[in-house]
C-alpha cells in the first residue's frame, strides 16, 4: 500500500525523524490557515499524489508571501499532474502539503528496502540526493553505500556511523545523522514498511539533518496488524474498478488493451495475458479469481471486466485443480444470466472435470466459444476481436 | 525423484483447519504417508482418516518419526509454524500458506541459517513426486511418473505446464512450486543442484515470472554447473512496471525484474526458452529428441 508524503511525515514525527513543520490542506482556505500557523518567511506548496516527479510537473512551488501561497494552492488543487510515474492520463491533485521553506546546504539520499537475494532489509545512502536513484544505481553504483540489517539485532552503531561518514556528515551532524537513522529504522521496522525513501535528505544551512521528502510503502500482507496505517489508504488514488474488485477479494489490475481475461492463479493469469499478446491481441486486464472461483466470484469478475468500455472480448482460462471445472462452468452460466455481457466469450477449462464442464457450457445454449487448449483459446479470442 | 520419495513421513501442521483437513484427505488418497498432524491444543485427537493429532511438532516427531512437514497454518501464525518445524529438526518443510508478512519471513530466513532443514515456499502449491507421493495442493491426476523435473514460482501455471508434458507422454520425476513471495526457502539454484545429482531426472522445466533476479542468477549458475537440458518460460512479458501481479514477489521495480531481462539471461546461458506458455511441453519434447 502507498501513502502520501504528508502521511509518511506524520509517521516520521511519531518516531522523531526530523521533518519540516507543515500540514495537509484540502482547500485554498486550509492552505492559508496552515501557512499562517507556520510563522515562516518562505513556504512550500506541494501537490500530494501517489507518484514521484511532482516537482518537474509543476506540483511543487516556493511561495514568498501569503498571496503566493493562495495563488499556488489555487493553481495546483484540482490540476492534473503528468509525471513519469503517473502514466499519460496523469493524476488530479486533491490534497496539498504546506510546509515552511528550508535553507538547503546539501541534498542527500537515504532509503531502506528489502534485498531479496540476502533475505534482509538493506539501508542505503548516497551523496547524490535529488536525482533519480535508479539512475545513480545504474550509472555510478559506487555512489550508493549499503548496510544490511541483521534481523533481531537491527541497525547497529557501527553501521550507522559508516553510512553517516559515507554521506560526508561532519561535526555535530554525525550524531544528528545517527539519531536520524535509528529513528528511521524504528519507524520502518515498527510499521512493517516495505520501502522508505527520503530524496532529498538535506543538511540545512544551520547544519541540521532533515527529511525534506518522505516516501513509504507498506507490506499488504502485514496490514492486518497496523489498523492505524490502513487508515492512511486514499481510495481516490486507486483505479475505481480495482477498488471494487478488492471488495470481493479479486486481484484485478486494469490495463490498456481490449481482451478481458479471467483466470485462476497469478502466474497463469500473467501467462494468459502474454499469450493474448503473442496472438496479436492486447490484454485489457489482469484478473486472478483465486482458488475458490464460485458463481459469485465469476459474476463479480464479469462485472468488473465489463466495466471497462474498451473490452471487446473475454477469455476465461481456468485450470481446475481443487476447483472443479463443472462447478466453474455452472458459475459461468449463472453469472451470464445475471450480468449482461454483449461481447464474445471464449471459455477454456482444463484439469479436474474439464469434460463435464464443457458439457454444461454446451447444454446452456448460451453463445460461448469453447476452446480446449491455451493456444486455441488465445487464437479464438483474438480472432473474435478482429471480426 | 527429489525431496519427496517412499521414505517421506509427513506431519500436517494445521491439520484440523478447513484447508488442512481437506488436503490431508487428498494427500492420503494419492498415497502419501501422512502419519501425524499438529494443532496446538488439540493433541490427543484423531482425524477422520485416523491420523493422530499432537500439540507440538517435536512431540509428533518423537512419537511417529516424521521427517517432512506441510504447513496450512493461517498467515499471522505461519512463520512461527515454520520455525517450530525447523527447531524440531525435520529434513523438509513445505509451507503452502499465502500472505505471510515479509518481515516475518526475514526472521525465518535468519533463523534457518546454519540449520539443516530445507524450506519450500511459502505461498506455493507444494511438491509432488508422481507415483510416490504428493505434499501440497496440486491435482495429482494430471501428473505422470517420468524423468522430467519441474521447478516453478507459480501454481496453476505449473499445472498447465505439467498438463502439456503429461499429454505428450512426458512424465515427471518431481515437480516443485517454490512460491510467489519475495523471500522463499529453496530457490531455483538449490533445486537444480538436487536435480543435477538425481539419476531419475533427465531434463528440467523452469517456470519463472517477473520480479527479483532469481532467474538471472539461476541462468548464470546453470551455464557453469548444470549438465542436463533446461526448458524455461517466464510469465509477465505484458505486465506493467510498479504493479504487484497477484504474487507478492511479482513486481517490476526500479526497472529491475522484467521478463525481457530474464529471457535474455536464460538464452545467453544456452537455455531453451518458450515464448508462449502453451509451448512448454512441445519445446521439451523437441529438446528430449535431440
Amino acid at each position: 500500500m502507498n501513502i502520501h508524503e504528508y502521511q509518511a511525515k506524520e509517521i516520521f514525527r511519531k518516531y522523531n525523524v526530523p521533518v519540516p513543520n507543515g500540514g495537509v490542506a484540502f482547500s485554498v482556505d486550509e492552505a492559508l490557515k496552515v501557512a499562517e500557523a507556520l510563522d515562516a518567511k518562505i513556504y512550500v506548496v506541494k501537490a500530494q499524489i501517489h507518484a514521484g516527479g511532482r516537482g518537474k510537473a509543476g506540483g511543487v512551488k516556493i511561495a514568498k508571501s501569503m498571496d503566493e501561497v493562495r495563488s499556488y494552492a489555487d493553481d495546483i488543487l484540482g490540476a492534473t499532474l503528468v509525471t513519469h510515474q503517473t502514466g499519460p492520463e496523469g493524476k488530479t491533485v486533491a490534497r496539498l502539503l504546506i510546509e515552511e521553506g528550508i535553507d538547503i546546504a546539501r541534498e542527500l539520499y537515504m532509503g531502506i528496502v528489502l534485498d531479496r537475494q540476502s533475505g534482509r532489509f538493506v539501508f542505503m545512502v548516497s551523496t547524490e540526493g535529488g536525482m533519480e536513484i535508479e539512475k545513480v544505481a545504474e550509472e555510478t553504483p559506487e555512489k550508493i553505500v549499503k548496510e544490511w540489517i541483521e534481523p533481531g539485532i537491527g541497525l547497529q552503531g557501527f553501521q550507522a556511523r559508516k553510512l553517516a561518514f559515507a554521506l560526508g556528515l561532519e561535526g555535530v551532524q554525525v550524531n544528528q545523522g545517527l539519531k536520524f537513522m535509528f529513528a528511521l529504522w524504528d519507524a520502518f521496522n515498527a510499521s512493517d514498511a516495505s520501502l522508505v525513501e527520503i530524496n532529498p535528505l538535506v543538511v540545512t544551512g544551520s547544519g541540521d539533518v532533515m527529511a525534506l521528502d518522505a516516501k513509504m510503502n507498506f507490506d499488504d500482507n502485514a496490514l492486518f496488524r497496523h489498523s492505524d496505517i490502513l487508515e492512511f489508504r486514499d481510495l481516490s488514488e486507486e483505479e475505481p474498478s480495482e477498488v471494487e474488485a478488492s471488495k470481493y477479494n479479486l486481484n484485478y489490475i486494469k490495463l490498456d488493451g481490449n481482451v478481458g481475461c479471467m483466470v485462476n492463479g497469478a502466474g497463469l493469469a500473467m501467462g494468459t495475458m502474454d499469450i493474448i499478446k503473442l496472438y496479436g491481441g492486447e490484454p485489457a486486464n489482469f484478473l486472478d479469481v483465486g482458488g475458490v472461483a464460485n458463481p459469485d466470484t465469476v459474476a463479480n469478475g464479469f462485472r468488473i471486466i465489463m466495466s471497462d468500455e474498451n473490452v471487446k472480448a473475454v477469455l476465461i482460462n481456468i485450470f481446475g485443480g481443487i476447483v472443479r471445472c463443472d462447478r466453474i462452468a455452472q458459475g459461468i452460466v449463472q453469472a451470464l444470466t445475471a450480468v449482461q455481457v454483449d461481447v464474445p466469450v471464449v471459455v477454456r477449462l482444463a484439469g479436474t472435470n474439464a469434460k463435464e464442464g464443457a458439457q454444461i457450457l454446451a447444454e446452456s445454449k448460451m453463445d460461448f466459444i469453447v476452446a480446449t487448449s491455451l493456444a486455441e483459446a488465445a487464437e479464438k479470442v483474438t480472432a473474435a476481436i478482429k471480426e | 525423484m527429489i525431496l519427496i520419495n517412499d521414505d517421506t513421513k509427513l506431519v500436517v501442521q494445521g491439520i484440523t483447519g478447513g484447508e488442512g483437513s481437506f488436503h490431508t484427505a487428498q494427500m492420503i488418497e494419492y498415497g502419501t504417508r501422512v502419519v501425524a498432524g499438529v494443532t496446538p491444543g488439540k493433541g490427543g485427537q484423531t482425524t477422520e482418516q485416523g491420523v493422530p493429532v499432537f500439540n507440538t511438532v517435536q512431540e509428533a516427531k518423537d512419537k511417529t518419526g516424521v521427517n517432512t512437514s506441510v504447513i496450512f497454518v493461517p498467515p499471522p501464525f505461519a512463520a512461527d509454524a515454520i520455525m517450530e518445524a525447523v527447531d524440531a529438526g525435520l529434513d523438509l518443510v513445505i509451507c503452502i500458506t499465502e500472505g505471510i508478512p515479509t518481515a516475518d519471513m526475514v526472521k525465518v530466513h535468519d533463523f534457518m541459517s546454519g540449520k539443516h532443514t530445507r524450506l519450500v515456499g511459502p505461498n506455493c502449491p507444494g511438491v509432488i513426486s508422481p507415483g510416490s507421493g504428493k505434499v501440497g495442493i496440486m491435482p495429482g491426476f494430471i501428473h505422470e511418473k517420468g524423468t522430467v523435473g519441474v521447478i516453478s514460482r507459480s501454481g496453476t501455471l505449473t499445472y498447465e505446464a505439467v498438463h502439456q508434458l503429461s499429454s505428450r507422454g512426458i512424465g515427471q520425476s518431481t515437480c516443485i512450486g517454490i512460491g510467489g513471495d519475495p523471500i522463499i526457502g529453496s530457490n531455483f539454484i538449490d533445486l537444480l543442484t538436487l536435480f543435477n545429482e538425481d539419476p531419475g531426472t533427465d531434463a528440467v522445466v523452469m517456470i519463472g515470472e517477473i520480479g527479483g533476479t532469481a532467474e538471472e542468477e539461476a541462468a548464470a549458475w546453470a551455464q557453469d554447473n548444470f549438465n542436463k537440458p533446461i526448458v524455461a518460460f517466464i510469465a509477465g512479458t505484458t505486465a506493467p512496471p510498479g504493479r504487484r501481479m497477484g504474487h507478492a514477489g511479482a513486481i517490476i521495480s526500479g526497472g529491475k525484474g522484467t521478463a525481457a531481462d530474464k529471457i535474455a539471461a536464460l538464452k545467453a546461458a544456452g537455455i531453451a526458452v518458450s515464448e508462449s506458455p502453451a509451448g512448454i511441453g512441445e519445446l521439451m519434447e523437441k529438446v528430449l529428441k535431440k
